[in-house]
This record gives structure tokens, C-alpha cells and sequence, in this order.
């Protein structure tokens, strides 16, 4: 059956043409030379001063990825992207680089007050009492502000710019840095690794349970610009954070490329939780403009009884291509990715996980909604695998697509492929299959079976979602109350 | 960065030295040669599919196909009646069409022997009506089929007894077979096709057969096909599907045999209200390789289909189930369900599942569910507490596995002897 009205209202107030941080500010900034060649990595590293064995591997990603051909597996269509015709880096002349809050520039702080990120630490966020998040601002290639950083010191808790971990921790950075993605993992993780800019990195000591919220704000500004940022962060064991990344663009007409690279650690008994909201520009109704996200995002749950939770609220971009993935490695580790991705106008989202299961016992669940409407396409793509040691592995899986209207698009792809015969997978790409006895108890009551699915599917996603801090988890849970009805597998 | 340029292995060289043997051994019907000639084009192109090529992924034909056997010759007009065809499938009376290393034997005699209504034929041409000319299994098949049997059955005939097409491989050594065949089923007629496929053990034979089966407005077909070939056979099937206008049709495989086997099946929506099931029974051991790959287009609206497989893999075996269901833009008010269940019985098992959806349509419901495990051990210790031995318990639990895939048949009798095949195997299994 087709989508109810409801559903129908809540997709279009969130269409295209209602972006609402599409303005831009204007700062004097400053730039590297035009194009992609050595020398421009010579100096974002100079910029950065960044010691030699950075800038080595720098270099050597480059060389890498010229040999690399950019992926076309993907559900996806662009014109071709000219690499050499972009900015790799772009700051603000003032305010760049480790200020104390006093010495941002104001307009940049107006700038993301506008966006509702306060970078000031007494501020509180829209909507959220009590609350206390702490916040690096990153403005096109460069971290402008990050807030609480003292009080997370107190703690242990290490928060600030990659290019400030590089300066203060560079043992930690060298030791993790590219041991979960690999220089050459894909065509836009290498280009990441050749001219990554800036990012957050984090790292919690044993036994640490961050006391606050965690969260990146990236804003891309100006024109012609990529953005490639990389986040590293590390749980030491039994620790625990939550960790949360913010982004938006202004309107332009011309598409520009974020390539990401996430990665993060958790060692014995430590859990990470990350969650996006991806607000990204998405182009205008006739699909003119909006940002490309190809992003690698990746989690290895090294050690024993780790955990890794993805959550994503994928709204924006005109061309999504992310696979937050987790390797289970140690045993008993659990992974975990929820997934909401809502498509209109011209955007095409092709997105999913992976989970790899090589440790004994481990659990992986994947929840994904996709919503596809106005002339967009929505694909899932996800693998789980088991290899032959993963003795008890269980994954079980469940995704749904909805459309809305005619002239939009959904695929579902899983890959699953088990290699041991007491892994137990399940995959699901139906409404059917919830618990015989929740449903019998919700019909019982008087729901009809519609009703008592959606609360059930709902109910189990709003919990993970209700944790979404800021004044996104407004938006968020507007998009889990859309209903499950007429959901096509 | 230019892509290189191909390097033939040894394999693909001699398949296009086969061809030009062949081209030169045929008549020249310039119908049959040109699309022989661009199949073989295709294939030239692409080369044997590789782990790069999406559809083929876990099925690299380029590394498993090392050498490519001679083309089978033709068998002298007595070579059948010394093999007896089909008999593992009981005593199912059926009219026997039978096909020695991919000839059909007694055409002459044939026609007179089969029901009113029904008539066989032979055209040189081989180009797919239904298959996708574009794939190289096809395109191969193409290329070196030597002729296309085509099956009538004429409009509002309901052909009783099933027809059975045995199709033999007569080898001392190894050696390779191509055949085409095409059924027509006419508006309002129905039938039942069997399709069994037979070759000696430890000979490294293989086989490429396309069959094309064509349901008209109305027409309704039951399609049941049996692997029972040799344990080394290098098995490659394709099945192409046409549905028309309220048209019914099933299509059954059944996976017994074959060192390697991929079946694929491409199922097309040509007219409304159409309704398809595609079922799948897989039962592999030792070092075998099973890939089930189907697509099911729903390119018309109000159709609906239904896919079980049911898969069981011992030992090290390693099955595959890829599946598509397609829903293009108005083709409202489709259903498509899809499930593919494996167990697996062995430490060293392996089972890969890619059931894909690829809706443009909003008011459809589709689903698909794919599930990978292990027996239950509940259920084993249920039956073990009542006394049965494990092997014997694990027996009953994988019979009724696979018995679900069976229940669709119309014919009890046909469902017993397939039912018989899993026994066999879980004989010989113990």
C-alpha cells in the first residue's frame, strides 16, 4: 500500500527546499594553492607543523591513490569529479588553529550560534536543560573551538583537534592512526589520508566513562572547497563514550566533496557510541548543487567484550556513499548500527554496514529505515560476514524502505555470508517477523497489527535515538514517528 | 589510469577456437550465424566472468573453469536407447524427449509419439528470446549450441502426462555440451515439463544449457529440474521465463549433483496478474560448489511472486543464493517474497546469501528474508531423548527442511519421487 499522509507531511518538511542553513558567512580566509600535488601537501603538513613521519604518509597515500580508480559499485551517478580543479584547504585567517574560546573570531561564533552549536561552555543547548556537550567546531579545514576542554582533562579525557593530537600526543596518533583504515582502504579513504585537514580526536584512558557528551560540528564555508576531515578515537578498556557529529553547508550551486575518515578503537570491555546527523547541503530541487559525502567510516572492537553503536540520521547531501562498519574481533564484542536515511528531491543515498565477525560470540544488529521521495534513490547496502573461527556469531538484520511517490527509488542489497555453521543470521527485509508474542500482546489491547508493528519497530529505535543529544534529537524523533506503513521490504 | 587490456586464459582461448570449429562444421544459415557471431563477440569482450563482475561474485568463472573440455560429438541415432533416462526419478510416467551430449535423439519418430498438440522442432537459430543475451554463460550458449529444440503446446491444450527432457551426458572423457531449448505454451494451455540432467561420475564433464519457456495469457507450466549429474560435472544452466497476461507458472531445481554447478534464472513479467514461484532444493557435500542466482522482473503490474530455497551444506561445500526481485516503475500492486534458508552441517560449510530488492514502484509490498544457521540443537536433543540416534534425528530435521520447497507441487506423485532424491542423499550421508 503507499505511504500514509502522515508520512507523506513529515518527508516533505523536511524536502529540499527547506534547508535552513544554507546561508553562508563571509570570512577573509586563506587558502592552498588550487589542485592536488605535493606541494599541497607540503603545506597543509607545513601549515599544520606536522613532524615528518606524518607528512611521509602524506605523501605515500598520494602516490597510492593515483593508482587507485574511483569506485563505481555504487548506486550512484555524478559527472566526473575534477580533483585537481578543488581547494584541499581552506581556514579562516583569524581565529585558526588552538584559541582559547576569548580569541575566536566573533563572527565565526556567530556563525555557528546560528547553527545552534553554542562554543561558549555556560551556554545551554536549545532544547536540552542541564545538558552539558562538549564541542569542537570545525570550519572548513580547520578546528576553530573546543569547549570543556579543561574539565575533560580532569578526567583523562583527551578532546581536541587531530592537528593538536599530532602536536601533544603524537605516540597515540602514530600508534592508531590508519590501523583501522588503512592508507589504502578505498579510493576516498587514500585521498583522505593524503590531505586530511583537521578532525577530533579522542582518547579515554582505563576505566574512564566520559563525563560528557562528545561532539564535532563540521561546517564547510567556502567555494570550490573540499572538506576531509578524520576523526580517531580510542577507548582504552572499560571505557565509555558517547560521541556525536553535526554537519551543514551553505547553499551553492556547485556540488562540493566531503571524503571523512572515522575510525575508532575499543579495547577490552570499552564502548564507543557514535552517532551522526548528516544535514549536509542536498541540492536544490532540480538537483543542482549539494555535497558529495563519500566517508569511511570504520570501528574495531579489538578487545574482549568491546562495543560499538553507529547511529545515523542521514538527511542531507545530494550524493550519500557511507558504510559505517564494524570488525568484531575480540570475543564476545558487540556492533550495532541504526539507521535512518531520508531521501528527497534529486539525492541518492547508497549506504549501509558491514559487520565483520571474527571473534567467538559476537553480536551484531542492524536496524535501517530508508525513505525515498521526490525523484531520489535510496539503496541499502550491508554485509555480514562470519569467518570460520567466529563460533557463535548472531547478527540479525532488519531493513525497510518506503517510497513516496513515483518517480523515486529503493534497493535493498545485503550480503551475508557465513562461514561457520554455528553463526546464526538472520535477515529481514519485512514487517512480518517481530516477535510473535509482542505483537500478540499489542493486538490483544485493541491495536491492530499495523499500529502494534510500528510500535514495536519504533519503540526500539526512539531508545537509541532519545540519547541523540542537542537539539537534533527534535528532528530525529520527528523522523522515527514517521510510520512504517506501506513499507516495501 | 586505462584498464588493461585482457589477458585470454586458457580456457576462454579454447572455448573461441571451439567456435570457429563449429562455424566452420555447420551449415551456413545466415540466420542462426549472426547471432552466433555476436553472442561470441560478447563473450570476446567480457571474457569468462570474474569475481570483479558483480552477478558472478562468488561464482568466479575465470578461476574455476581452468580448461575448457572439447565440444561433445554428436551421438550415433541408437547412443540413447542403451542409457536408461531419468530413472532416479521413480516410476513417474511421462513422455520422454531425450538429449544425448545435448542432441535430441529419435526427432523423426518423436513427433508421432507425443500428444495431440504438442510438437517438437529443431531451428538453427540460437539467439535468446527471454535470457539475456548480454551474460557470457548465455552468450557462450549462444555461440555454441548447435541448434535450438523448440516444444509447442498449441493454445487451450492441457497436456496431461508431464513431458520429460532427460538430458544425458555419454562420456568416456571429458568433454563439454551446449544445448538450446525452447518451449512455447500457448494461451490457456497447461503443462508439466521435467528437466533432468545425468552424466557418469569422475569424469570432468561439463555443461551449458539454456532453456526458454514462454507462457502465453492464461497458460500454466510446472517446471521441475533435477541435478543428478556426475560428481565431477561443471554444471551451467540457464533459465529464462516468460509470464504472460494472467499467466502461472512454477519452476522447481533441485541440486543433487555437479562438482560446480550455477543455475540462474531470469524471470520476466510480460503481462498483468501473472503469478510465479521459484523454488530451490539444494543438497551439497564434500568439496562441492552450488550457486543459485536468479532475477524476477516485474515489469507489469498486479503480479505476484513467491521464492523459496532451501539449501543444505555439508562438509566443506559452499552454496550461494543470489536473488533480485525487480519492480519497475507502475508495476503497482506487485508481491514478491523471498526467502532463502541455509543449514549448515559442517565446521568446514560455508553459505553466502545476497537476496537484493530494487523497487521504483510505491504501492507494491516486497520482502525478503534470508536466514544461515545450524540445526537446532533443541530440536536435536527432542528426538535424541526419544531414543533416535543423532545422525538419524539430524535426518528427520533436514528432511522436513527441505520438504517445505516440495509442498507448491501440484502432483503428489512427483513431489514423492523428489522427496525420494533428499532420502537418497541422506543415505548416503550417513
Amino acid at each position: 500500500m503507499p505511504a500514509v499522509q502522515e508520512t507523506v507531511d513529515r518527508v516533505r518538511a523536511i524536502d529540499v527546499d527547506q534547508y535552513r542553513w544554507g546561508f553562508s558567512t563571509s570570512i577573509e580566509s586563506e587558502k592552498a594553492p588550487k589542485g592536488l600535488s605535493e606541494e599541497v601537501i607540503g603545506f597543509i603538513s607545513g601549515k599544520k607543523g606536522e613532524p615528518q613521519w606524518l607528512l611521509d604518509w602524506r605523501l605515500e597515500a598520494l602516490r597510492r591513490w593515483r593508482t587507485l580508480e574511483e569506485p563505481n559499485w555504487a548506486r550512484v551517478h555524478h559527472p566526473k569529479i575534477e580533483y585537481d580543479e578543488l581547494y584541499y584547504y581552506a581556514a579562516p585567517k583569524k581565529g585558526g588553529g588552538p584559541a582559547s574560546l576569548d580569541e575566536v573570531d566573533p563572527e565565526l561564533l556567530k556563525t555557528f550560534e546560528k547553527l545552534g552549536i553554542p562554543l561558549k561552555e555556560q551556554a545551554v543547548l536549545a532544547g536540552v536543560e542541564g545538558a552539558r556537550v562538549a564541542v569542537d567546531a570545525v570550519f572548513d579545514s580547520v578546528s576553530v573551538a573546543t569547549t570543556y576542554k579543561e574539565e575533560l582533562a580532569k578526567a583523562g579525557v583527551i578532546f581536541c583537534s587531530i592537528s593538536e593530537a599530532v602536536r601533544e600526543h603524537p605516540e597515540l596518533v602514530r600508534k592508531y592512526l590508519g590501523s583501522v583504515v588503512p592508507v589504502t582502504d578505498n579510493f576516498f579513504a587514500t585521498l583522505n589520508s593524503a590531505v586530511f585537514t583537521d578532525g577530533s580526536f579522542v582518547y579515554l584512558p582505563k576505566g574512564v566513562r566520559c563525563p560528557m557528551e562528545l561532539s564535532t560540528y563540521f561546517r564547510i564555508n567556502e567555494q570550490n572547497t573540499g572538506q576531509f576531515e578524520r576523526t580517531l578515537i580510542i577507548a582504552d578498556e572499560g571505557s565509555y563514550v558517547s560521541y556525536l557529529e553535526g554537519c551543514t553547508a551553505p547553499k551553492r550551486d556547485e556540488n562540493q566533496l566531503h571524503a571523512a575518515v572515522v575510525e575508532l578503537i575499543a579495547l577490552d570491555n570499552a564502548e564507543i557510541k557514535y552517532s551522526t546527523v548528516q544535514n549536509w547541503f542536498p541540492g536544490d530541487k532540480e538537483g543542482k548543487g549539494g555535497i558529495y559525502n563519500f566517508v569511511t567510516k570504520r570501528g574495531d572492537c579489538r578487545g574482549k567484550n568491546s562495543k560499538i553503536s553507529w547511529t545515523q540520521v542521514e538527511t542531507g547531501s545530494a550524493i550519500t556513499w557511507k558504510y559505517p562498519s564494524c570488525i568484531l574481533r575480540g570475543d564476545n564484542s558487540q556492533g550495532e548500527f541504526y539507521s535512518i536515511a531520508v531521501s528527497n528531491g534529486h539525492q541518492q543515498v547508497d549506504s549501509g554496514t558491514k559487520m565483520l565477525h571474527l571473534g567467538k560470540n559476537t553480536v551484531s544488529r542492524i536496524i535501517s529505515k530508508g525513505i525515498a521521495a521526490g525523484h531520489s534513490d535510496n539503496t541499502y547496502r550491508g554485509l555480514v560476514s562470519a569467518h570460520r573461527k567466529a563460533s557463535g556469531a548472531r547478527n540479525f538484520t532488519n531493513c525497510d524502505s518506503l517510497l513516496i511517490g513515483q518517480d523515486c527509488g529503493a534497493h535493498t542489497v545485503p550480503y551475508i555470508e557465513s562461514k561457520n555453521a554455528s553463526a546464526v543470521f538472520e535477515h529481514e527485509a519485512t514487517t512480518s517477523k517481530i516477535a510473535e508474542d509482542q505483537l500478540f500482546y499489542c493486538t490483544q489491547r485493541g491495536l491492530n497489527e499495523e499500529e502494534a508493528v510500528a510500535l514495536i519497530v519504533n519503540g526500539f529505535v526512539k531508545d537509541v535515538l532519545q540519547q541523540l543529544p542537542m537539539e537534533f534529537a527534535v528532528e530525529a524523533q520527528k523522523l522515527i514517528a514517521v510510520s512504517l506503513e506501506g513499507s516495501v521490504g | 589510469m586505462t584498464a588493461p587490456t585482457p589477458i585470454r586464459t586458457k580456457a576462454e582461448t579454447a572455448l573461441m577456437a571451439q567456435y570457429e570449429a563449429l562455424r566452420r562444421e555447420l551449415p551456413k544459415q545466415a540466420a542462426g550465424q549472426s547471432a552466433r557471431e555476436a553472442a561470441m563477440a560478447t563473450f570476446a569482450a567480457s571474457g569468462l566472468p570474474h569475481r570483479r563482475i558483480e552477478a558472478y561474485h562468488y561464482t568466479d568463472l575465470r578461476n574455476l573453469l581452468r580448461e575448457a573440455a572439447p565440444l561433445a560429438h554428436r551421438p550415433s541415432a541408437t547412443a540413447g536407447s542403451s542409457v536408461e533416462a531419468g530413472r532416479f526419478l521413480g516410476d513417474i510416467d511421462a513422455h520422454e524427449i531425450i538429449f544425448v551430449n545435448g542432441s535430441l535423439m529419435h526427432a523423426e519418430g518423436l513427433a508421432s509419439q507425443l500428444p495431440k498438440g504438442v510438437s517438437i522442432g529443431m531451428v538453427a537459430d540460437t539467439a535468446p528470446g527471454i535470457l539475456d543475451g548480454n551474460d557470457a554463460v548465455v552468450a557462450l550458449n549462444t555461440a555454441l549450441s548447435r541448434e535450438t529444440v523448440t516444444l509447442e503446446i498449441a493454445q487451450g491444450v492441457a497436456v496431461e502426462r508431464p513431458l520429460h527432457l532427460a538430458f544425458i551426458q555419454d562420456a568416456g572423457a571429458p568433454q563439454a555440451v551446449f544445448a538450446r531449448v525452447c518451449v512455447r505454451i500457448g494461451e490457456g494451455a497447461s503443462v508439466t515439463l521435467l528437466e533432468s540432467h545425468e552424466g557418469p561420475n569422475a569424469i570432468a564433464t561439463q555443461s551449458n544449457i539454456g532453456v526458454e519457456i514462454a507462457a502465453a495469457d492464461d497458460a500454466r507450466v510446472e517446471h521441475v529440474r533435477v541435478n543428478a549429474e556426475g560428481d565431477k560435472a561443471f554444471s551451467l544452466s540457464s533459465l529464462g521465463l516468460s509470464l504472460g497476461h494472467r499467466a502461472c507458472a512454477l519452476s522447481l531445481n533441485l541440486i543433487l549433483g555437479s562438482a560446480i554447478s550455477r543455475h540462474q534464472i531470469l524471470a520476466r513479467f510480460a503481462g498483468a496478474e501473472a503469478k510465479l514461484r521459484l523454488d530451490g532444493v539444494g543438497m551439497l557435500d564434500g568439496g562441492r560448489h552450488a550457486d543459485v542466482t536468479l532475477v524476477v522482473d516485474h515489469a507489469m503490474p498486479g503480479g505476484e511472486s513467491r521464492e523459496l530455497f532451501k539449501t543444505v551444506v555439508d562438509d566443506r561445500a559452499n552454496a550461494i543464493f543470489q536473488g533480485k526481485i525487480i519492480v519497475r516503475p507502475h508495476a503497482q500492486k506487485t508481491d514478491g517474497k523471498m526467502m532463502s534458508a541455509a543449514l549448515l552441517l559442517s565446521e568446514d560449510a560455508s553459505m553466502s546469501n545476497k537476496p537484493e530488492l530494487e523497487i521504483f514502484a510505491d504501492d507494491v509490498q516486497c520482502g525478503h528474508g534470508a536466514t544461515c544457521g545450524a540445526l537446532d540443537e533443541n530440536l536435536l536433543f527432542y528426538l535424541m531423548a526419544r531414543g533416535i540416534p543423532r545422525r538419524e534425528a539430524q535426518a528427520i530435521l533436514i528432511r522436513s527442511f527441505l520438504g517445505e520447497a516440495l509442498e507448491e507441487l501440484s502432483s503428489d506423485e512427483l513431489r514423492e519421487a523428489l522427496g525420494g532424491l533428499i532420502d537418497s542423499w541422506l543415505v548416503r550421508r550417513s
